[in-house]
C-alpha cells in the first residue's frame, strides 16, 4: 500500500487525466443506486406544503441533491462502464476484498468505543495500543513498547492537558478514592 | 494604528504564543509523516480546539495547516513520497536531486521557496485587507449564495477527468447536510424515523471519517513501505539563499499559489500544476524537469506554500471556505460565535490582523525549526506504515468520542471511514463531499434569505457583485465545456 496520501497526483499528467480503476464502477453502482433508492423515499422523507411553489418547498434542495447524485451516478456508472468495457485492468474482485479486509480495523475500533467507558480510557486506551499491535505482526520490545508511548501520550495530551470530554470508565468506581479522583479527571 | 496595537496585543498572549509554537512545529512534523497530513491533524484536534478561544484555536489550526506543507517536502525529497499531497509534485525534481547527492540543496530549495511563497501570500492577504473590508459588505445574501454556486462548480470542474464522481460526491455532501430538521417549517428531512438523525450529521464526524479513519484503514489494511531515508552531508544555508537567484519562479509561483488559495474549490494542486508547468515553459533548459531541476522543486513548493494563506480570504471575508481545511477551521468560528463574513472585518478588524500576523510568524517559526531539527525528523519519516495506522486509530478515538460521547457517531464515522477508504483506492476525491456539506449549507440558508427579495429570476443577478459572480459561473462553465470539446477532437484526431 503506498505511503502517497489521499489523492495525491503522481505527476503533472495525472492532475490532468486521472488514473481509472475497474472497481471504479462499484463506485458508480453505489452513487446511481443510492440516488436511486434516496428519489425512491422523496414522497415520505420531505414535506411537501400545498400550494406553495418547488423553490419555497421545505425539501427543495434535498430534492435538488437526490437528482444530482442521480444524474452524475448515471453518467458516473456508463462512463466507468464503458471504460471497463474498452480495456482490461487490476482485479475488480482483488481491490474489492481489499474492502472488505479493512473493515476488520473498523471492528477494532469499535470495539475500542464500546470498552472505553467500562474499562476507562487509560486502560482501554494501553491494551488497544498493544493488541492492536500485536494482531499487525510486531513482535519486538521496541516497537511494543513504542506502541504502549503512543497510548500513555495520546491519553496525557488529550485528557491531562486538553481535557477532552472522556468520561472515567465504570470499573475506575472500584478503585480507592485518591487514585480514583485523578484516573477520572485526568486519565 | 491601535487596530495593529490591539492585534500585537493579543498574540502576545502566552496562549496563543503556545498555539503558535505548538501549530507550527507539529505541523512541521506531522507534514514530514507520509501518510498523515494536516487535513487528519485538524479533523482530530478540531474537538479539542472547540474548548479554547477562537484565536489560540485557530491559531494552533493554522499553523498546522501552513507548515505541514514545509515539513512535507522532506519525504518528498529524500524518499520519493510526498509528505502531504501537495508535495506531489516536489517528488519529480527533488527526489532526483537527492540520487545525485544533493539532498540538503533540494531540501533548502524546497524550504526556501515554501518560506517565500508563505510570507508573499501573507502579505498579499494584508495588502488586501482594506479592499476586502471595502468589498465585503456589498455581498449580501444574494452574493454569497451565487459565490457558494460558484465554489461548488469549480469543486467539480477542478477534478480533471473524475468530473462526474466530484459531482456525485458533491450532490452528497450537500445531501448529507440537508438530513434533519430544516431551518424554515421545521419539518424533518430524510431521517427514516430514527430520532438521532434529527439533529442532522454532524460534519466532523464526517470529517473525521471521512479523513482520519480511512487513512488509518488505509494504513493498517496495507504493507509497511518506509525506504529509510539517506543520510544528510552538508549544511542548508546555502541552498536557502539560492531560492533568491530565481525570482523570476518563486514570486509568479507564489502568485499562481496565492490566487488559486482565493478561489473557492481549487487549491493547492491547480496551484502548483499551473506553477510548475509554467516554470517548465519559460525554462530555457525544459528537458530538466522530472530531472532534478531546482526551478521545479521552487515551482512546486512557493505555489502550494501560497495557498493556507490565500485560503483564509474567502473564507474570513465571506463565510466561504475554499476547500477541506478551511471549512474545517470555519466550525471553530461557528463553535464560538463569531461568525467569519463582511461583519467580521468592520468589527473584529483586530483579530482578524491577529490571524494574518500569526500567519506571518508560523512561516518564520517553521523555517527555523526546520534549519535546526531536520535531520531529526528524519526519525519520524521512516515511520512503518501500519504502525502509523494504529497511532492515528487511536487519536481518531479522540476526535470523535470526545464530540458527544456517542457511540452512534463512533459507528458514523467508522462508516464515513470505510466509504473514505475505498475512495482512497480509488483515487477518487473526498474533498467534494466536505465542500458539499459546508457550501451546500450555507447556500441553502442564503438562497432562503434572498427568497423574499425575489421575484423573477433576474432578480437574483441584478445588483453589480452578484452580476459578475453570475458572469464569471457562465464563463467558467463555457471554458468547461469548451475545453472538453477541443480535448475530444485532439482524441479524435489523434486516432485520425
Amino acid at each position: 500500500m503506498s505511503r502517497t496520501p489521499e489523492g495525491a497526483p503522481r505527476g503533472p499528467e495525472q492532475l490532468a487525466e486521472p488514473r481509472h480503476h475497474r472497481a471504479e464502477i462499484v463506485y458508480g453502482l453505489v452513487a446511481f443506486g443510492v440516488g436511486l433508492l434516496l428519489a425512491s423515499q422523496l414522497g415520505s422523507e420531505l414535506s411537501w406544503q400545498p400550494g406553495t411553489i418547488f423553490v419555497r418547498q421545505p425539501g427543495f434542495v434535498a430534492t435538488l441533491a437526490v437528482a444530482g447524485m442521480l444524474v452524475f451516478g448515471a453518467f458516473e456508472l456508463f462512463f466507468a462502464w464503458r471504460r471497463n468495457a474498452s480495456g482490461r485492468g487490476e482485479s475488480m474482485l482483488g481491490e474489492i476484498i481489499d474492502w472488505l479486509r479493512a473493515a476488520e480495523y473498523a471492528a477494532w475500533f469499535m470495539a475500542y468505543v464500546l470498552i472505553v467507558p467500562n474499562l476507562g480510557y487509560l486502560p482501554t486506551t494501553l491494551a488497544f495500543c498493544l493488541s492492536l499491535t500485536l494482531r499487525l505482526g510486531y513482535r519486538n520490545g521496541r516497537t511494543l513498547g513504542a506502541a504502549l508511548l503512543v497510548g500513555l501520550a495520546t491519553v496525557i495530551v488529550f485528557k491531562g492537558f486538553l481535557s477532552v470530554k472522556i468520561p472515567g470508565g465504570a470499573f475506575y468506581e472500584l478503585l480507592p478514592d485518591g487514585i480514583r479522583n485523578i484516573m477520572i479527571l485526568y486519565m | 494604528m491601535s487596530t495593529l496595537v490591539s492585534s500585537l496585543e493579543i498574540i502576545s498572549r502566552i496562549d496563543v504564543v503556545m498555539a503558535l509554537l505548538i501549530g507550527s512545529i507539529g505541523g512541521v512534523i506531522i507534514g514530514a509523516i507520509p501518510g498523515v497530513g494536516p487535513a487528519i491533524a485538524i479533523a482530530i484536534l478540531l474537538p479539542a480546539t472547540f474548548a479554547m478561544e477562537p484565536i489560540v484555536g485557530l491559531t494552533m489550526l493554522l499553523g498546522i495547516y501552513g507548515s505541514a506543507m514545509f515539513g512535507g517536502a522532506i519525504p518528498a525529497v529524500l524518499i520519493n513520497t510526498p509528505g502531504t499531497p501537495v508535495n506531489a509534485l516536489t517528488t519529480y525534481d527533488g527526489y532526483p536531486m537527492t540520487e545525485r547527492g544533493e539532498a540538503p540543496r533540494a531540501l533548502a530549495l524546497a524550504y526556501g521557496a515554501s518560506f517565500v511563497g508563505g510570507i508573499f501570500s501573507v502579505f498579499c492577504l494584508m495588502m488586501l485587507a482594506p479592499v476586502l473590508a471595502d468589498v465585503a459588505p456589498m455581498f449580501g445574501s444574494r452574493e454569497i449564495f451565487l459565490a457558494c454556486l460558484l465554489g461548488m462548480l469549480l469543486v467539480v470542474i477542478a477534478h480533471r477527468g473524475q468530473n462526474m464522481a466530484a459531482g456525485s460526491l458533491l450532490c452528497f455532501g450537500v445531501w448529507l447536510q440537508s438530513i434533519g430538521l430544516e431551518p424554515v417549517g421545521y419539518t424533518q428531512r430524510y431521517t427514516f424515523g430514527l430520532s438521532w438523525l434529527s439533529s442532522g450529521v454532524n460534519l466532523i464526524v464526517v470529517v473525521l471519517g471521512l479523513f482520519a479513519l480511512s487513512q488509518a484503514f488505509l494504513l493498517l489494511s496495507g504493507r509497511d513501505e518506509a525506504p529509510a531515508p539517506p543520510i544528510l552531508k552538508g549544511g542548508l544555508f546555502r541552498g536557502l539563499w539560492e531560492v533568491l537567484r530565481f525570482p523570476h519562479i518563486a514570486l509568479p509561483a507564489a502568485s499562481f499559489g496565492t490566487l488559486m488559495g482565493i478561489i473557492p474549490g481549487v487549491g493547492e494542486f491547480t496551484a502548483q500544476f499551473l506553477s510548475y508547468t509554467w516554470a517548465q515553459r519559460i525554462s530555457p533548459k525544459p528537458e530538466r524537469f522530472g530531472r532534478g531541476a531546482p526551478e521545479g522543486v521552487i515551482a512546486s513548493e512557493a505555489a502550494n506554500n501560497a495557498v493556507p494563506a490565500a485560503a483564509m480570504i474567502p473564507l474570513l471575508a465571506l463565510g466561504i471556505p475554499g476547500e477541506a481545511l478551511t471549512a474545517m477551521m470555519l466550525s471553530v468560528f461557528y463553535v464560538h460565535n463569531v461568525i467569519p463574513g463582511p461583519n467580521l472585518f468592520r468589527d473584529q478588524l483586530d483579530f482578524v490582523l491577529a490571524l494574518y500576523l500569526c500567519l506571518l510568524i508560523l512561516n518564520v517559526l517553521a523555517l527555523l525549526f526546520l534549519i535546526v531539527a531536520t535531520r531529526p525528523l528524519l526519525l519520524v519519516v521512516a515511520l512503518p506504515n501500519r504502525f502509523l495506522g494504529m497511532a492515528i486509530l487511536t487519536l481518531s478515538f479522540v476526535g470523535v468520542y470526545s464530540l458527544r460521547n456517542s457511540v452512534t457517531d463512533c459507528l458514523m464515522a467508522s462508516a464515513f471511514g470505510l466509504l473514505g477508504l475505498m475512495l482512497k483506492r480509488l483515487s477518487l476525491p473526498i474533498v467534494p463531499i466536505i465542500l458539499g456539506m459546508v457550501l451546500g449549507g450555507i447556500a441553502e440558508n442564503k438562497f432562503r434569505t434572498s427568497l423574499p427579495r425575489i421575484q423573477s429570476p433576474l432578480d437574483w443577478i441584478n445588483r453589480p457583485i452578484a452580476g459578475v459572480i453570475f458572469a464569471i459561473i457562465v464563463a467558467v462553465l463555457a471554458i468547461h465545456v469548451w475545453s472538453l470539446i477541443r480535448a475530444r477532437r485532439g482524441r479524435s484526431g489523434a486516432l485520425d
